[in-house]
């Protein structure tokens, strides 16, 4: 580790940290609905869409809207891709993507999930990228965004039947926070050399002609697309699909180390201002203070030791195997951490080219449930199912029956806590038993020994937690994996949506229970490291068995 | 059936319970329990595979899997050996209650009257509204109120309590409960109880914990466990593939047997609670029997642990029933020891508590001694309504009275004396502080003025102080006025008081706090109590109160001892507690767990992960079996604790989470690496 990497990393911090208060109050200030600077425009859109914003929804209604809504977006991802070949804005003439590969390609999208089973810039058509995957990646974000606020209303309401209108919470997400933000981003992107245009791809010649095996290669492709506009989304939603094959390591998507410093402070900005919306919304602001120190607690010894395994490779200038010169090993490891804490997914270097231990560092991330930081609003109801069952312990470790923001923690709100935690868990622990228990699942598996297996486990942990980005190395473009990854996705997202907005209704309809000097309180160094435990524990007593076979035991084999 | 401090390990009760542990070993009674049941259905697997190895190599030793077989079933049997013990107790003094409640002949009466014809009928025959009579030496045969009739009885059947108690028609010492005993006179009672549903048939269910459900907070916490077993299923049950790619492609070892894979299912997941959870809510139920109260369902002793507000009536509870001496305030000229001298005299023969408190403070603080009212020559003029006045009479013709200020303005002033001015407005000032000022005069002359207050328990304050810092407040209720309401608060230290409360005001203050969200716990014992009984959320009534307020409650205190609301919520607090603690022990063992089971599991496929076997175990057998061992032993190691309750200290909520905390999650932590090493190293030692 150099002081100059360190350095790169507390700056990192630094501007994070300063721009995530603000930010946070202000999209608070959106969700109690005190910024409506453009209700012209907003009543247009309801008025077209055709939908009562003003009235309230049970958790029912809310659930079936998100449902509705996620169903409708599929379908448009699904579709385009099928019929892309007859459709405008296709220069390369690309035909429809396949059966198969289109429906993980659409679940992907429609749960933030992003995983890419394909090459963008090799399978879709502009109109594909630009109305398919653009647009999902603000609907998709937006709906994470707006479960997450239904939850607080949970928290904030007392003996009510209604949690919120989910066509106002999307509405208001796109139009005030993720539009204005995506608009600013892509412009400075724009300016770094990031390509926005509709051209067709152009072949130039080679500087440096290429010999290999007798057949000599003096031509390259240079690839076109909007791409700003979409790189922009793809970083602030968590969402990570790349525009190009090799995501933000692509000299398009990402050029030089100031588009790096964007993109990547783009990757936690909103994950990590939410905190301080959650903080605002249930009027104490020390609950959101305390999400984001739990969150620090187990993110920042991560991204330090996954800089110092990579910086134990060969040379002073550490690990750069799969990694881009102008980024080096503190930018790759500080954005491989950030994307895989945040469900993000895109990558500017190959996780799969990784020291063991570095690699183990994303991986783990995404295992512990994709709670630090986390998906926009994702990563808040994540956590928040983590604080329910440690209040639930402590609460009767101190002999009382435990409330959290005033909020009795009974047998249904376990019952749907235990859901969250476990349902991922179990997608990646049968998906990947699966997956290396059949032909079909170790066909694609290029790397022998343990590192094979980290592969596989490392593409069901991505799936199933809706991250997105892949270890690399393992063939994913085939039936039995776009089937069985697109239901790891759909499991991963939905299975964890629909207890969150139960549990939010039957915390909305409970009374609220005032705080006495008996109450446990639910901020402070304690209840913060008792929350991080309880992250690591669970998510480190499930998955233990699996990282031993894969990271740790290839770990293990490289320093004999 | 109480204050026999019974021990909790005696042997009649281990041998019952060491039978029941084999027969609770019925599937049908292990699936109420989604923990143990897991282990049980690992038991029989490995049983089965042991049958099977004996005819074909499962690629593990007959001997280890035996060995790992054995002490699979002994997990089991040591958590119903647990569960068996905490019932134990209860089905002993069940036996007793019962021997109690034996058939008896009753005197059934025509009508209510004593004089109607009777006829004689089994007791377990009797229905409510028929009428009984009952004399002195019979067995009261049912539930009943006495509708005619004093007597004394004996209830020590229920309470204990050998001294027996007046019960009589009308007010509130009418109700008596079938199986005590009339010891003098007779009752005519009219019966409130269908067979099956009497007092005594209540407490037995209660104290078999036949009727026992799961409270709220067990189906929570059962949700979890569930949950966590759910998650080391899968943990485990995928290692099997995982491990047969593993060996595959490291081209080396052997794939994990599902000995091994049961062995560290069974391991992970929360045994110890699991095991402990039914006896840890038994015994809190038990500790309430021993603290003699009956809870009528475990909710509601849960529901005591979380009570935020406590409505205590004043005299009994917050004070003693009676008013007493506090100070002595001369008249202007007058000696003080010349007033408390007068006073002492006047009082001698007064043998009312006020009375009595005058000698002593007399005595006490101006060490004037008790004398013989006869020895100095005085005659007792004891207290009429007429005069509303007491003193004595000397030979002499001295007399001395005490009595309220203006029934001795009177008498100063029949004989030409006058009330002076600053005993007026002293007897103000007592008045306005909430004291009874009494005055104290000779002859003419006024001597001055006796301070009458009541007098807060000794050690109430601080306990109110304990409950405050445990977020519960405390509310004084009482029938005086708004005046002496307020003083005797501020000297008891409660949180607030109701003044001049009626049956209405106290009901309407239960729905507010109710409506806040608080929890409410209120003894009573009246009958005019039984609505906010009804309505407060643990409410405790005393056992010498009426059936209306028994029946509204949902405990009932033996002993009739108001303060025993303070030891109910601690009861309830312990009960959580002790599940909270020994969860958060169970889980915090598997991390030891893994680091001796998974190195051993997977040396063949890995030799490099040997380095995760960070205890040094011998042999990977030796460690697998360390382990399970480790896992079924720490089960009996802690009955005691689950039995007992862990300890409360009435501490802030963040102070108690941290010192639990340290103790058994850290604790949790590092107990099994030494645990599992010491038996490895004793297995090395004896098998080797």
């Amino acid at each position: 580790m150099t002081v100059n990497g360190l350095l790169q990393i507390a700056i990192f911090l630094t501007v994070v940290g300063l721009l995530a208060k603000p930010l946070g109050n202000y999209i608070a200030l959106v969700y109690d609905a005190k910024i409506s600077g453009l209700s012209r425009l907003e009543r247009l859109i309801y008025r077209i869409c055709g939908v009562h914003a003003e009235e309230e929804m049970s958790w029912r209604t809310y659930a079936s809207a998100v449902i509705v809504f996620s169903v409708a977006g599929f379908a448009v991802v699904f579709l385009l891709q099928l019929f892309q070949g007859f459709l405008p804005l296709n220069p390369q003439g690309f035909k429809g993507v396949s059966f198969d590969s289109s429906f993980n390609t659409a679940v992907s999208f429609v749960t933030n999930t992003n995983w890419q089973g394909y090459g963008g810039e090799a399978t879709m058509s502009y109109l594909t990228q630009m109305m398919g995957l653009c647009v999902q990646n603000f609907l998709s974000a937006a709906t994470g965004m707006a479960i997450m606020v239904a939850l607080i209303r949970g928290f904030t309401r007392r003996n009510s039947k209604t949690i919120g209108n989910f066509w106002l919470d999307i509405t208001h997400t796109i139009l005030y926070i993720l539009l204005p933000l995506s608009i600013l981003l892509a412009i400075a992107l724009v300016s770094q050399g990031v390509i926005q245009n509709f051209n067709a791809y152009r072949s130039v010649p080679l500087m440096q002609p290429l010999t290999y095996n007798d057949s000599s290669i003096t031509q390259q492709v240079l690839p076109g697309g909007p791409a700003a506009s979409q790189v922009a989304i793809k970083q602030l939603g968590t969402n990570g699909g790349g525009f190009f094959n090799t995501n933000s390591a692509h000299p398009y998507e990402n050029p030089t180390p100031l588009s790096n410093f964007l993109e990547l402070l783009a990757i936690i900005l909103i994950p990590a201002s939410l905190c301080y919306t959650f903080g605002s919304m249930v009027g104490d602001k020390r609950q959101g203070r305390t999400l984001l120190a739990a969150m620090l607690i187990i993110f920042i010894p991560l991204l330090m030791f996954c800089y110092y395994s990579e910086m134990q490779d060969i040379g002073s200038a550490g690990n750069m195997e799969g990694k881009e010169a102008r980024f080096g090993v503190v930018n790759s490891a500080l954005w491989a951490t950030a994307t895989a804490a945040t469900s993000n997914g895109s990558v500017d270097s190959m996780h799969d080219s990784f020291t063991p231990l570095g690699g183990l560092v994303p991986l783990l991330l995404i295992q512990l449930g994709e709670v630090v930081f986390g998906g926009v609003g994702s990563g808040i109801y994540g956590i928040l199912a983590f604080a329910i069952v440690t209040v639930f312990v402590s609460g009767l470790m101190i002999g009382r029956t435990p409330e959290y923001l005033g909020k009795k923690i009974e047998a249904f709100e376990m019952q749907m806590a235990t859901l969250v935690i476990l349902i991922p868990c179990s997608v990646v622990l049968v998906g990947t038993a699966i997956a290396v228990a059949t032909d079909s699942g170790t066909a694609g598996v290029a790397n022998p020994g343990a590192h094979g297996f980290s592969e596989i486990l490392y593409a069901f942990s991505s799936t199933a937690n809706n991250n997105g980005s892949a270890f690399g190395g393992l063939s994913v473009n085939t039936p039995f994996y776009n089937t069985i990854l697109g239901v790891s996705m759909l499991i991963g997202r939905f299975g964890v949506i629909i207890p969150i907005l139960m549990m939010a209704g039957a915390l909305a309809d409970k009374k609220h229970v005032p705080v006495s000097s008996g109450t446990l309180p639910t901020h402070g160094l304690l209840f913060i490291l008792f929350l991080t435990s309880m992250i690591i524990i669970v998510g480190g007593l499930t998955f233990f068995p699996a990282l031993t076979l894969g990271p740790i035991a290839e770990h293990l084999k490289s320093i004999k | 059936m109480r204050k026999t401090k019974q021990n909790l390990f005696r042997w009649p009760l281990i041998r019952i319970a060491i039978i029941e542990s084999f027969t609770k070993l019925n599937p049908r009674y292990q699936i109420r329990n989604p923990v143990m049941f897991v282990v049980e259905v690992g038991s029989t697997l490995t049983t089965a595979l042991l049958v099977y190895s004996f005819f074909v190599p499962i690629g593990e030793s007959t001997s280890f899997t035996l060995q790992v077989c054995l002490w699979l079933w002994f997990t089991l049997i040591f958590a119903n050996f647990a569960e068996s013990m905490a019932e134990g107790r209860g089905k002993a003094q069940a036996e007793t209650l019962r021997s109690s409640r034996k058939d008896i002949q009753a005197k059934k009466l025509t009508t209510s009257s004593r004089d109607s014809k009777i006829t004689y009928i089994a007791s377990s025959k009797l229905k409510v509204g028929d009428y009984v009579l009952v004399e002195a030496g019979d067995t009261i045969p049912s539930d009943g109120e006495v509708i005619e009739g004093i007597a004394s009885v004996n209830e020590s059947a229920v309470t204990g309590e050998s001294a027996p108690v007046i019960r009589e028609s009308g007010g509130d010492r009418s109700a008596v409960t079938g199986g005590t005993m009339v010891i003098s006179d007779w009752l005519v009672i009219v019966i409130t109880a269908n067979p099956g549903e009497t007092f005594m048939d209540k407490m037995i269910s209660m104290v078999e914990g036949a009727k026992r459900q799961k409270t709220p907070n067990e189906i929570a916490l059962n949700t979890l466990l569930s949950g966590l077993t759910l998650v080391f299923l899968l943990a485990t049950v995928t290692i099997v593939p995982f491990s047969i790619f593993s060996a595959k492609v490291s081209a080396q070892g052997t794939p994990v047997t599902i000995t091994i894979v049961t062995a560290l299912l069974v391991c992970l997941i929360p045994t110890t609670i699991g095991g402990l959870l039914s006896a840890i809510g038994i015994a809190g139920m038990d500790r309430m029997i021993q603290a003699n109260v009956i809870a009528m369902s475990g909710k509601a002793v849960e529901a005591a642990g979380d009570v935020d507000v406590l409505l205590l009536d004043k005299t009994g509870t917050i004070t003693f029933g009676n008013r007493q001496a506090t100070e002595f305030i001369p008249a202007l000229g007058m000696d003080v020891k010349t007033l408390a001298d007068a006073a002492q005299i006047s009082s001698l023969a007064d043998e009312t508590p006020e009375g009595r408190s005058i000698v002593v403070l007399a005595k006490e603080t101006y060490g004037i001694r008790e004398r013989d009212i006869r020895a100095i020559g005085a005659k007792f003029v004891p207290f009429s309504a007429n005069t509303r006045m007491s003193g004595v009479d000397f030979q002499d013709g001295r007399q001395i009275r005490k009595g309220a200020a203006d029934a001795v303005d009177e008498y100063v002033q029949k004989q030409g004396g006058t009330f002076p001015n600053g005993i007026k407005k002293a007897v103000e000032s007592i008045a306005r502080e909430g004291g009874t000022p009494l005055v104290v005069a000779e002859g003419k002359r006024v001597l001055g003025a006796i301070r009458l207050k009541d007098v807060v328990k000794g050690g109430i304050k601080e306990r109110f102080a304990q409950l405050r810092r445990m977020g519960i407040k405390t509310v004084m209720i009482t029938g005086d006025n708004q005046l002496t309401a307020a003083a005797v608060a501020a000297d008891a230290g409660v949180d607030d008081f109701l003044a001049q409360a009626t049956p209405e005001a106290k009901l309407k203050l239960i729905r507010q706090y109710q409506a806040g969200g608080k929890l409410v716990a209120m003894t009573g014992d009246g009958t005019n109590d039984a609505p906010a009984l009804a309505q407060a959320d643990v409410a405790v009534a005393m056992n010498t109160g009426t059936q209306a307020a028994k029946e509204a409650g949902n405990m009932v205190d033996l002993d009739s001892n108001p303060t025993k609301l303070i030891e109910i919520v601690e009861i309830g607090k312990q009960l959580l507690m002790t599940r909270g603690t020994l969860t958060t022990f169970s889980v915090a063992n598997d991390i030891a767990k893994y680091f001796a089971i998974l190195p051993a599991a997977f040396l063949s496929i890995y030799p490099e992960l040997s380095v995760l076997n960070i205890m040094h175990l011998s042999t990977p057998q030796n460690a697998i079996l360390s382990a399970v061992i480790f896992n079924a032993l720490i089960i009996i190691a802690l009955i005691p604790l689950a039995l007992k309750g862990i300890k409360y200290r009435p501490l802030g909520a963040d102070i108690l989470l941290r010192n639990n905390l340290l103790i058994y999650g850290l604790g949790g932590l590092i107990t099994p690496f030494i645990g599992i090493k010491l038996i490895d190293t004793l297995i090395g030692e004896f098998l080797l």
